[in-house]
């Protein structure tokens, strides 16, 4: 705010100093040109004060009249004289004030103070969101819903007034910058205490690397999520210690790879690291056997990196016809359909379009579906204006960067304890993972649950405590009850309860909570404030475990009746 | 040769000799002290306020707040000396005007202040 003032000051020094020249001459004027009384005889002039009050009501145009007695010619003359001097003198003040205001630097100033100031004031734990494109909205859109804070910092002004249009639950301190220069990234509020994380996600790598390591540098605690798009960068990133990379390409070969050897488990990875809130995706079950690979960029390379070693060989149509060298590489966009036979598509079992072109990925896919309609299409969508494109086409497995990362950020920022679920599902086997996914969708309604967690401590859980310090003990079924109705359960499952660093899985209904238990949990959107009600609120808790709505004084019966606790069970 | 350098001193200097002449002379005489004098000693000491606006440093605004402290005497100087001969029509008596006087040795004073730091500022650049 004070370079603001400043600014102003300075630019308003010329106006003054005008306005100050002119109400002296006038006023001098005024006091020394010699008056006329009623009869016609001269009279002395003004005093200065009479002067000074004359030309305070001319020079704002308000205009009482000759004051105290009518003018001398002579007066009448200079009056005239002032009122020009000061009327324009004014009007010019009231232009460069004018001017000030719609000056577009002194804009952006007033912007930046304004934005540093709501940033010093913010008291809840924030995320610092560098770049919010396509990828940025999207998590800036989850991070909303389940109720975390953040601030954005983004380059293109265009976007940046997109953002306003977003219909977010509380008003986002959004500032248009370059990420990359530390100054900015201080304003955001880099080194505030309340600084929970950075997330570097603009188009640009290099970008993203010099978010990472202006973070690493100046708040070492603060966890930096960067996204790489090539695995130079990435190991680049990796060098100086950046907490999570993010490669959207090399996540989905993962995910392909997954999807080829375990069905079952990826189904259920895809189930819970979706976004949330947004439809179930279709069951996808990519076949073993050869495949085609339309482009050899990076996210090709890492597609036939991951697929290799499930046994899967690849043929590489690419315009310069490179190709890893234990496969065959055919030169090519594979659009038209004579690259594609000769790349044995009618053969072939799956074919990846992985090109960075839309439509040239869309025309790739087309193509090999009329010449083999059982192969198994996946194809790549760079920009989501083309979504209704890719949509129509309907591919088997279709692969969208920035979903992929966006998911990703999500998973590691919203549940920590999820990452060890997942990891946890590699060892299982399939059987396993498609019980459990039967039981998310049962309970989800076609949409994509939430996962998050809770601990049963004091700050997030004070009722529960207060319970279990008094020596009761309930179990994962009395949490599981709808505290509007308690014979109807929650639409929601305990997915892992860590306790003192083991992993309890899929916990049965009866098992029993102990304080400092963290719960995974997986279930609808409205689940999550209602479970939070049962936990911290005492009559809540209450009527959950025994049936009674009690009002105030149960307190008392509580403790002094333990044979109304066993009851209820 | 600085323009800019030569106009802030002018101004600075001039305001402080206007205080200066204003001031000198008995303090319950108000024929030793002209009222166009204090006039134009308020014009000077504004313009040199505004002169001094914007400086973010730390003499600046020592410098600034002095220019303002001179302001508000001389303001209220003329406003005695207003109020005494229109408002209560009492005239310029003694009493009267040992306040107006003396009002405008405060400003002096904040005047003198100024012209020291001016001082100070130009030995520090050594050029």
């Amino acid at each position: 705010m004070n370079s603001v003032f400043f600014l102003v000051l300075r630019r308003m020094r010329a106006p003054l100093i005008a306005l100050i020249v002119a109400y002296a001459v006038s006023v001098l004027g005024m006091s020394l040109v010699p008056g006329v009384n009623a009869d016609g005889t001269p009279a002395p002039s003004m005093s200065i004060f009479h002067a000074f009050y004359f030309i305070s009501y001319t020079a704002t145009t308000i205009g009482f009249g000759e004051i105290p007695t009518a003018f001398s010619e002579a007066q009448r003359m200079w009056a005239t004289v002032c009122i020009y001097l000061t009327v324009i003198t004014w009007s010019y003040m009231i232009l460069t004030i004018l001017a000030l205001v719609q000056d577009k630097a002194f804009q952006q100033t007033l912007v930046a103070s304004r934005f540093a100031r709501r940033v010093k004031h913010l008291r809840a734990p924030f995320y610092v969101i560098c770049g919010c494109g396509e990828t940025g909205s999207l998590i800036c859109r989850t991070l909303d819903t389940l109720g975390h804070d953040f601030v954005i910092v983004e380059k293109d002004e265009y976007r940046v007034q997109e953002l306003d249009l977003e219909d977010f639950k509380t008003d986002i301190p959004t500032l248009t910058a370059d990420a990359s220069l530390p100054a900015n990234l201080l304003v955001a509020g880099l080194r505030h205490p309340k600084c929970r994380g950075v997330l570097a996600l603009t188009n640009n790598e290099e970008c993203n690397l010099a978010v990472a390591i202006t973070v690493r540098l100046l708040n070492p605690q603060v966890p930096v999520l960067a996204r790489a798009r090539t695995p130079l960068v990435a190991g680049n990133m990796a060098s100086f210690g950046t907490d999570h990379i993010i490669n959207g390409y090399e996540r989905f070969a993962e995910y392909l790879a997954l999807a080829v050897s375990e069905p079952e488990d990826f189904r259920l990875v895809e189930i819970l690291t979706g976004l949330p809130g947004t439809p179930l995706p279709e069951v996808h079950r990519p076949p073993h056997g050869h495949w085609i690979v339309c482009g050899y960029g990076s996210f090709g390379k890492a597609v036939i990196r991951h697929l290799a070693p499930m046994g899967i060989t690849s043929t590489v149509v690419d315009p310069d016809e490179d190709g890893p060298p234990t496969s065959r590489s055919l030169r090519g966009l594979g659009t038209e359909a004579s690259t594609l036979i000769d790349a044995g598509i009618m053969e072939a079992r799956g074919i990846v379009a992985a090109s960075d072109d839309d439509i040239n990925n869309l025309s790739i896919a087309m193509t090999a579906k009329e010449l083999n309609p059982n192969v198994f299409v996946v194809t790549r969508q760079n920009q989501s204006a083309n979504g209704v494109l890719f949509d129509t086409f309907d591919a088997d497995f279709r692969m969208v960067p920035t979903r992929i990362v966006a998911q990703e950020c999500i998973a590691i920022l919203a549940t920590p304890l999820l990452a060890r679920f997942l990891a946890g599902i590699r060892n299982t086997d399939e059987t396993w993972s498609k019980a459990v996914s039967s039981r998310v969708e049962a309970i989800c309604d076609g949409l994509v649950p939430v996962v998050w967690d809770v601990r049963i401590e004091k700050t997030a859980a004070p009722a529960a405590c207060e319970a279990m310090k008094k020596g009761l003990r309930f179990c994962v079924g009395d949490l599981m009850r709808d505290n509007a109705n308690r014979d109807e359960r929650f639409p929601a499952m305990v997915l892992m309860i860590e306790r003192a660093g083991k992993d309890i899985v899929l916990p049965d209904d009866d098992f029993l909570l102990e304080s400092g238990d963290a719960l995974l949990l997986a279930g609808q959107h409205r689940v999550r404030p209602a479970l939070e009600l049962t936990m911290q609120n005492m009559h809540a808790l209450e009527y959950v475990l025994t049936g009674n709505d009690a009002q105030g004084g149960w307190l008392w019966r509580w403790l002094f009746a333990p044979q109304s606790k066993t009851a209820a069970h | 040769m600085n323009l800019e350098k030569v106009l802030f001193g002018f101004f600075i200097v001039l305001a402080a000799t206007l205080n200066f002449g204003f001031f000198i002379g008995e303090i319950d005489r108000p024929e030793l002290h002209n009222v166009y004098e204090l006039f134009a000693a308020i014009v000077v000491s504004l313009i040199a306020t505004v002169l001094k606006f914007g400086d973010r440093t730390q003499i600046g605004a020592v410098h600034l707040s002095t220019s303002l402290v001179a302001d508000l005497q001389l303001i209220a100087a003329a406003v005695t000396w207003a109020v005494a001969v229109h408002v209560t029509g009492s005239g310029m008596t003694p009493e009267i005007t040992a306040s107006v006087v003396s009002l405008s040795g405060g400003a002096l004073f904040a005047n003198v202040i100024s012209v020291v730091i001016l001082i100070v500022e130009t030995v520090m650049l050594r050029r």
